[in-house]
């Protein structure tokens, strides 16, 4: 077995389970932590079973700031690689109408994975070492009518690790950003995504596990994503403020 | 969304969803339409297709323990075969009953009662299936087993997921101490000889033939016998004691096109058939094989179902019963010969006694062929049902894309019972595929 502990937080989103098979599959100690641990027992047993490394479950919520540095303490070691799956896309015209749904939407995609991250990423300076992945969104290159709340807070947290990123260079810590794209899960069950844009969450595990090898520092998991966020990021504001997209 | 079985013959527009977990199923059973759940989509035909509701098991596809001890492994329906085996395999344990793929789930496997290579020796899955769980028409959950519940677990083994959708599972594994089969191959100049081999090879724990389906005369049913057991580790060649359980799974490579229609002919098959012979004579003696080239040859080229072109293509399977084993297959292989519609893939195997209250297997012996669809084609498989039905066989519904009703009910009384039971369970109302009602089940 190689590589240290992988801790996934959020860890009952398809795409953090996803990222936790492709990392278990090569021999990396697995740390699932989400709000109600106990329902990822069925999902232990699975990754244990399958690929014969350890797995732990820990009670985790993003929401509650104040116990991040218990919930930190609790972990059975420092994890070589923290992944942040946490995210709620919300319903925009709920978050546009009602102040407290949009600070749900906020602090679940900025204020909550971005203070947690923020920790680790203290902790691993100290200990001169460690990988820090984000799962963000292309939803935050720009600000669109039909999701904007949510494209704001995730716009909020790819430029907070893109800071972060900037901070730790050179002192050996290295932080990934992920704009995963359409990918078909729990969260889009329902949507009518376009296939050629749309990746399978095991692909998106795969995709990490590649990107954090290699040390990139930004990815889209399906190339054509960077064209097209391109494209919509390359469109003069007096003609995008009129588009439908 | 445009669906197909293994063989891409028929396809359909069917409805397909992938529940995600028991209460999302309940509700889509007791939605009222019938529904059929599916799998990896292994079957051939359309057993797992169902026009207004086809329902995917994908995210079913948990392990849910291992007792190392007896080698039971619970699982939920939808998880892959090969996934069993990289996780197992290892520890020392290898499925006691596989098909010829690994692409296959655990719940298909049980559906259909697969049959293997020891057939002959252990039966089929269902013998090491200590318990199936399945959702009824009422949308609650069963547990089956040869104890509890046992009517239920004797037609679910073999009943095409017509008796409710199977969630969860216990399968017993066989221990092995390598992942390696010693493998003997014979070369049987014609079918007697073939039959012999069989018998004489009664013994060994895994026996299948390749068969030349084009020779004629005195070459008519040549065969390749192969026998096989696990290597212990003590009689493993020294080159491969440091990887006793084999290299990890052949490379893949894809049939990236479908292939045109004139690939396959009389010609390039019967090139082919001749030459694979001619290996087999050649190889004939005593080899080590690793476990994925020798149970899955043909999982080593994906998509290899494209090599039949667009039009897919059906497959034949049928068992005879002893007595009328030698004249039957006498039969079927002249028809097919003089039809010169060769298949790669023609497969003679001995089978032993199997349970199932409508489980294929019947002591006697099973051959398996495929062939591209073509109205010529179509119209030999006709033929085939009527020498087999002539020689009291019966066919396997796995493979199945295109048999009738009254041939079905006319070779196995059993179809009567299996429609009259789910009538009077209620399962025929929420249980249906479109080969069920293609048969009248």
């Amino acid at each position: 077995m190689s590589g240290g502990a992988v801790l996934v937080l959020g860890a009952r989103s398809d795409i953090g389970l996803a990222i936790a098979h492709a990392f278990a599959a090569e021999g990396h100690a697995i740390q699932l932590a989400a709000r109600n641990p106990g329902t990822l027992e069925p999902a232990r047993t699975d990754l244990a079973l399958r690929h014969g490394v350890e797995v732990t479950l820990h009670r985790f919520d993003a929401l509650d700031p104040a116990g991040h540095e218990t919930f930190l303490d609790s972990l059975p070691a420092l994890p070589e690689i923290a992944v942040c799956t946490v995210g709620f896309m919300g319903d925009q015209a709920e978050s546009e109408t009602d102040m407290a749904a949009a600070r749900l939407v906020m602090r679940s995609n900025f204020e909550g994975p971005a203070g947690i991250l923020g920790l680790i990423a203290n902790r691993f300076e100290a200990r001169g070492s460690g990988t820090i992945v984000g799962i963000s969104s292309v939803a935050g290159d720009r600000g669109r009518a039909t999701n904007y709340v949510y494209g704001s807070a995730k716009a909020g947290f790819s430029a907070w690790l893109s800071g972060l990123r900037n901070r730790l260079a050179g002192t050996g810590i290295h932080v990934l950003t992920v704009k995963p794209g359409f990918v078909a899960t729990a969260m889009t069950e329902g949507m009518d995504l376009p296939a050629r844009l749309t990746a399978e969450p095991d692909a998106v595990g795969r995709a990490v596990l590649r990107a954090v090898r290699a040390r990139r520092n930004v990815i889209y998991v399906k190339p054509v994503w960077w064209l097209v966020m391109a494209v919509i990021r390359a469109i003069p504001e007096a003609i995008f403020k009129k588009m439908r997209i | 969304m445009r669906l197909a079985g293994w063989g891409r013959y028929p396809v359909a527009d069917c409805a397909l969803s992938a529940p995600r977990d028991t209460a999302a199923l309940a509700g889509l059973v007791a939605h009222g339409a019938p529904l059929i759940a599916r799998g990896s989509g292994r079957a051939y035909g359309d057993s797992a297709m169902n026009r207004t509701h086809t329902v995917s098991m994908r995210h079913f596809d948990r392990m849910l323990g291992f007792d190392d001890d007896a080698g039971v492994l619970k699982a939920e329906a939808g998880v892959i075969l090969g996934d069993v085996i990289s996780a197992l395999l290892p520890r020392g344990w290898f499925p006691a009953v596989t098909p010829g793929t690994k692409f296959v789930t655990l719940g298909g496997m049980a559906a259909a009662n697969v049959h293997g290579k020891n057939h002959h020796l252990d039966g089929g899955i269902s013998n090491f299936i200590d318990w199936v769980e399945v959702m009824g028409a009422d949308g609650a959950i069963t547990r089956a087993s040869r104890r509890e519940s046992s009517e239920l677990f004797d037609w679910t083994m073999g009943g095409m997921g017509l008796t409710g959708v199977i969630v969860r599972l216990a399968m017993r594994l066989r221990r092995v101490e390598t992942g390696w089969i010693r493998q003997q191959s014979l070369a049987a100049p014609d079918l007697d000889a073939a039959m012999a081999a069989f018998d004489a090879g009664r013994d060994a724990p895994y026996s299948v033939a390749w068969i030349d389906c084009l020779s004629t005369g005195a070459r008519l049913g040549r065969s390749v016998v192969m026998l096989g057991e696990h290597a212990p580790l003590d009689r493993l060649p020294m080159r491969f004691r440091r990887i006793p359980f084999g290299p990890p799974p052949q490379r893949r490579r894809t049939v990236p096109f479908n292939a045109p229609g004139f690939a396959l002919n009389r010609w390039t098959v019967s090139a082919f058939n001749a030459l694979y012979y001619r290996l087999g004579t050649r190889r004939t003696g005593t080899a080590y094989v690793p476990w994925d080239s020798y149970f899955y040859p043909l999982d080593g080229v994906l998509g290899w179902n494209r090599i039949y072109g667009r039009r897919g293509f059906v497959q034949f399977q049928c068992v005879l019963p002893e007595a009328a084993a030698r004249e039957g297959l006498r039969a079927l292989l002249q028809t097919i010969a003089a039809a010169g519609q060769g298949s790669f893939l023609a497969v003679l195997k001995k089978m032993g006694a199997d349970r199932g209250r409508f489980s294929f297997p019947m002591p006697g012996y099973t051959l398996a062929l495929d062939f591209p669809v073509s109205d010529k084609v179509l119209k030999l498989m006709d033929e085939l049902d009527r020498i087999t039905l002539d020689h009291e066989g019966r066919f396997y519904l796995a493979k199945d894309a295109r048999l009738s009703a009254e041939t079905l009910h006319a070779a196995d009384p059993r179809a009567g019972d299996f429609a009259s039971m789910r009538r009077q369970t209620g399962a025929a109302a929420a249980f249906a595929s479109l080969q069920s009602e293609r048969l009248g089940l």
